[in-house]
């Protein structure tokens, strides 16, 4: 038995756009993924963390109103939502393989801080900054 | 998206972000508003007030505040003369700099500088067993100074060899 966090969900403007990404250029693998009506629960996990799992979810019915879901929608194409950050082993090669893919960087690879870190977003808007782990 | 203003249009908003992280990404280069507009795929005419709705301020502004966050970075951080900060942050008149950064801080860059370097000499930052072992000898000599002066009752200048 284990505790801590088991899922924590970024919102996305489409979810089968974002499985796309997530899996097939940043090399996650797809957790779980049912539907219920219109209401699907995605999550996807990195082969390394089999006790974490990122949710993908969208805004919308039937958990927001129309309103709410257009000023979420808003706020994502924005870039206003809260910063994320992927560990790789060499963020150079990382950046190098991901760009290859079509990944949009938003910084390429800086030494600083005694590590090598770069920023990319997903196709919604969400921010991710990318370190290399400290050897 | 029918029936949604185009400010709220998320696609739309979508691309004016990507303008904002180029700004990010090379705050030192120029930005005029036809580059931008090209970025977003939105019309000149509309660019900059769809910035501005999007982000709060427009997007010259916002330039000059990433080139001012930047120079203060550099100021803080490194070595580099006042005038190479200017030039890396993308001005082209020193006099201008000046005077936006401190329309901006409140402070001319020399003399955030010159803050900046007092406050990273404060002995906080140095590890603790650091510091006192930097006090231990001046306060050593100092007891015994004062003892050696009582015991001769002199108040001439010591040799240092007579300290054990």
């Amino acid at each position: 038995m284990s505790q801590g966090v088991q899922v924590a969900g970024v919102y996305v403007r489409d979810q089968d756009e974002a499985l796309a990404f997530y899996v097939d250029k940043l090399g996650f693998g797809v957790h779980t993924d049912v539907r219920n009506g219109d209401f699907r629960w995605l999550t996807v996990q990195y082969p390394d963390q089999p006790l974490f799992q990122l949710g993908l979810f969208v805004p919308g019915p039937p958990v927001h109103d129309p309103a709410t879901a257009q000023a979420l929608n808003a706020l994502l194409a924005k870039g206003a939502m809260p910063s994320l950050v992927l560990e790789v082993d060499d963020c150079r090669a990382a950046f190098e393989r991901m760009r290859a893919k079509g990944v949009e960087f938003t910084q390429a690879p800086v030494s600083r801080y005694g590590t090598v870190d770069a920023g990319f977003r997903d196709p919604s808007g969400n921010g991710w900054k990318m370190i290399q782990a400290r050897g | 998206m029918t029936g949604l203003p185009a400010s709220q249009d998320p696609a739309r908003l979508r691309r004016l972000l990507r303008a904002k992280d180029r700004i990010d990404a090379a705050s030192h280069e120029d930005w005029p508003v036809a580059r931008l507009a090209e970025v977003s795929h939105v019309s000149e005419a509309h660019f900059a007030r769809s910035f501005k709705e999007a982000f709060g301020l427009p997007p010259h502004r916002y330039l000059l505040t990433r080139r001012i966050e930047r120079a203060t970075a550099l100021l803080r951080e490194t070595e580099l003369s006042i005038t190479d900060i200017a030039f890396q942050t993308g001005w082209r008149s020193l006099g201008t700099f000046g005077r936006i950064f401190r329309d901006i801080t409140g402070e001319s860059p020399g003399a955030l500088r010159t803050r900046a370097r007092a406050a990273a000499t404060s002995l906080a930052s140095v590890p603790a067993c650091i510091v006192s072992a930097a006090h231990r000898p001046d306060l050593r000599t100092a007891v015994l100074e004062k003892r050696r002066r009582a015991a001769d009752g002199t108040n001439g200048t010591p040799s240092t060899k007579e300290v054990p």
